[in-house]
């Protein structure tokens, strides 16, 4: 992993004091809040529902043992004795005061963590495939670089004040985990015809109000290049990205508007600009990060392979771990989704807890992914037993990765000041009737994704099964997408009919998996037969 | 105004009518021009010898093109002053002055001394700009 | 009737004008009238108050309610940890405010 050296540590103390600075002068009355929002912003402060609301970068979402430790005991001493992780694996506090905010960033500092441009129209907490370096499907690590666009886009002065929030993500693999292609830049590290390795950009996708796919902009940039030409994409976008209207100012309506193609031309332009300019970072300095990721420390010579005569445990081995590159590992996947539980919640105990079993048993590594769960990137076989035995203990031990059960859902209207409509109870419900396991295994992989308003906090246009909250006349109402995807095989949902209530959008997904399982041929997908048949059966059986 | 302004100049400012772009573009000895967020700075580079102040003007603080304005002017080796004018705030400032910026006409005054403050902010930068200063990247490479 | 309510600026707190100051419950909430917007200045100016606003309330006989579910719920708390809620032995609150 990742260590800073002094200058990392120096940057992120200066950022603590001069928050600490901005908030003396908030509480001091000498500026306005209108003044400091954006300020409070840029440290990832929201004021939400109840409380200020604290978001907290955890880079392409790795850390270890120690900075997850002190992430549970922030939810302790700071906050309620809980937290939440987001789809863009960050974690977020729902009860911070104000005037903890300074100490609690000093606090993270110590651990080499901040909240920085976890908010506002800047250049975000860049995301990546939550199996990075365990993978075995991936040509490389894509961390290292993501890391070094990390350090670019941190504190970077031209691009503070952009139209609208910025997100980039980076895979190194043909799977997607990350839903590369719904980011503002999307960025996939790959091998071109002369083995040489680069970087492909796709610009221009995003979820929020008006959902788009972005389309290749550059199919390879040389690895050496790839800080210039993001450096030229998001120049074009600054300079000509629609300010007039806020919800036409992300990049892909730019892109959109002007097209792929003109865009393309832009950014090549002030491309072969920027490539005078020697902004590049030197091979030596990406080597230097790259070391950092070389080796977590794995064995080699280990057999494949695992004592699976617990019934249980067996079913949760199959479930929730996934192929590692090296032989005789696994990465693991830790449910934060119980069946009736609030989906990305963890209490600062069980935050712990996960700290302890990284230390043990993953090299002291974690992963937040953007589906709301934890990964135990390096586990060995010979220990996912006595793992799987503590996590059990813990209530951690749940057995439906990438099922029904397994449900995004943004913090809606019980957390959230821009929500229609509730979120969680409808993720608790759902996850509640269909809580039996086996009824989730036979449905097979599911992906139900809620949001509680159009923004699209949880990725409700990318679900097999999204579901939108809408406020009709002050009720809650839940409007039912199908046919979406964040994977490779990107695509968007789409609304199926009139909305529902509560109650009734629980039976209304009901009746889909019925649907499902009469129409679905051999090896389908609830999202392939879908695909195959179309909405047609769905709505009749829905709508009558 | 003038009590307002902070310079990172030695020189004297210059008296110049300040055009706007437009009627900057259609005169041949105009010597100062204001741009607004809209335009576009490119405009300028026939003509940079002959500018000696070029004002930036910022409607809005959240209104960030003139980072992009000014940053394109000094990579094409601008070299008169680039003042920032308008709504120009405090916490602003190191980022200004990071793309260029070296005169500040804040529409609400700042004082000196915070303003110095403000330029101290960050011990090092991770971007190579246009304010000379060398990125922590050159430095642990020791480029 | 009109209620102000807005956050306490240091600690975040969800609070209501109860003509002299700011509770935590909504219960205390008192009809700020034509006043409303020279009340939320005077206090916001004073920093007793972050951005407040005026909504509108109906008073019951169980106390005072929101006409927007949003505001209801910033009176409650999280429909979903009544245990941090501001009636965490009430398991009914939930369903009033819906
Ligand atoms: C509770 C406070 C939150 C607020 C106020 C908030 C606000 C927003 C807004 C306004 C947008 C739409 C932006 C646009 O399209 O221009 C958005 C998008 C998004 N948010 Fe949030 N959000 C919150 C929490 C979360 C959480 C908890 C997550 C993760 C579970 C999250 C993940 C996202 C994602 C993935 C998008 C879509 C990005 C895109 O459009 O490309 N947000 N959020
Ligand atoms: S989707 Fe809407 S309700 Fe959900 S967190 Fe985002 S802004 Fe809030």
């Amino acid at each position: 992993m990742y260590q800073y050296d002094e200058y990392d540590q120096a940057m992120v103390d200066a950022r603590v004091e001069e928050f600490r600075g901005q908030v003396a002068r908030r509480m001091a009355g000498e500026i306005t809040e209108d003044q400091f929002k954006p300020l409070r912003l840029k440290n990832g402060l929201y004021l939400q529902l109840h409380a200020y609301m604290l978001r907290v970068a955890i880079p392409y979402g790795t850390l270890n043992g120690r900075q997850m430790r002190l992430l549970g005991d922030i939810a302790d001493k700071y906050d309620r004795g809980y937290g939440h992780f987001t789809t863009r694996q960050n974690i977020q506090y729902n009860w911070i005061k104000l005037e903890d905010a300074p100490q609690i960033l000093a606090d993270l500092a110590t651990v080499e963590m901040h909240a920085i441009q976890t908010s506002g129209n800047c250049i975000r907490n860049i995301s990546s495939d939550h199996f990075a370096g365990a993978a075995a499907d991936e040509l490389v690590d894509p961390r290292p670089y993501a890391e070094l666009l990390r350090q670019w886009s941190s504190f970077h002065p031209e691009f503070d004040y952009l139209p609208r929030k910025f997100k980039i993500a980076v895979i190194a693999s043909d799977t997607d985990r990350a839903a590369m292609r719904l980011h503002d830049i999307g960025i996939q590290i790959v091998k071109n015809d002369a083995g040489e390795i680069g970087a492909r950009f796709y610009v221009g996708g995003g979820m929020g109000r008006t959902p788009m796919i972005a389309p290749v902009i550059r199919d390879f940039v040389p690895a050496l290049q790839m800080v210039s030409y993001a450096e030229a994409c998001l120049r074009v976008y600054n300079r000509y990205g629609r300010r007039d209207n806020k919800y036409k100012a992300r990049i892909k309506i730019l892109v959109h508007e002007i097209g792929a193609d003109e865009y393309r031309r832009q950014v090549e332009e002030e491309f072969a600009h920027i490539l005078t300019l020697g902004l590049e970072p030197p091979q030596a300095e990406f080597e230097r990060i790259a070391a950092f990721f070389a080796d977590p420390g794995l064995e080699s010579g280990l057999a494949d392979g695992y004592d699976r005569s617990d019934p249980d445990f067996a079913v949760w081995a199959d479930q929730n771990t996934a192929p590692h590159k090296q032989a005789g590992y696994k990465a693991v996947v830790i449910s934060l989704k119980p069946a009736g539980g609030i989906p990305g919640d963890a209490s600062a105990d069980q935050i712990r807890l996960m700290a302890e079993l990284a230390e043990a048993y993953s090299l002291d590594e974690l992963r937040v992914t953007h589906t709301q769960n934890i990964v135990l990137p390096h586990v060995k076989q010979s220990d996912l037993y006595a793992l799987w035995q503590k996590l059990d203990a813990a209530g951690l031990a749940t057995a439906n990765l990438d099922l029904i059960g397994d449900i995004i859902a943004c913090p809606g209207l019980d957390y959230c000041s821009l929500a229609n409509a509730r979120s969680i109870p409808l993720a608790q419900k759902i996850s509640a009737r269909f809580a039996s396991p086996e009824r989730q295994r036979t449905l097979g992989e599911l992906k139900l994704k809620i949001s509680g308003c159009i923004n699209a906090c949880g990725h409700h246009h990318a679900g097999h099964i999204g579901i939108l909250g809408v406020d009709k006349k002050g009720t809650e109402n839940y409007q039912l997408l199908f046919g979406g995807s964040e994977a490779a095989d990107t695509s968007l949902a789409q609304i199926v009919g009139p909305g529902f209530n509560e109650d009734g959008i629980v039976d209304a997904i009901e009746t889909a998996t019925e649907v499902y399982l009469k129409a679905r041929a051999e090896g389908e997908r609830f999202i392939d037969t879908y695909r195959r048949i179309g909405a047609a059966p769905f709505k009749e059986a829905i709508y009558g | 105004m003038a009590e307002t302004l902070l310079r990172l100049r030695v020189d004297t400012a210059s008296g110049a009518p300040v055009l706007s772009l437009t009627d900057f573009l259609a005169s041949d000895n105009a010597a100062a021009v204001r741009i607004e967020p809209g335009e576009d700075a490119r405009a300028l580079l026939p003509h940079l010898s002959r500018i000696a102040l070029v004002e930036v003007s910022f409607p809005a603080y959240g209104d960030g093109r003139g980072y992009s304005s000014a940053r394109i002017l000094r990579e094409h080796g601008y070299k008169g002053e680039l003042r920032a004018t308008g709504d120009v705030l405090l916490d602003q400032l190191s980022h200004m002055k990071r793309c260029g910026f070296d005169g500040f006409a804040p529409a609400k005054p700042i004082a000196a001394e915070a303003a110095q403050q403000a330029f101290a902010t960050w011990p090092d930068v991770y971007q190579k700009t246009v304010d000379g200063r060398s990125p922590i990247w050159a430095k642990r490479h020791g480029l | 009737m009109k209620i102000l309510t807005g956050n306490d600026l240091a600690s975040g707190d969800v609070v209501w004008w109860d003509g002299k100051g700011w509770s935590r419950d909504v219960n205390d909430a008192v009809d700020a009238g034509d006043s409303a917007d020279a009340i939320l200045a005077a206090e916001e100016a004073a920093q007793r108050v972050n951005a407040g606003y005026a909504i509108a309330a109906t008073k019951t006989a169980e106390g005072v309610r929101p006409a927007h579910i949003k505001d209801r719920i910033r009176a409650l708390g999280p429909t979903v940890r009544l245990d941090l809620s501001l009636r965490p032995g009430d398991p009914d609150a939930a369903s009033r405010v819906i």
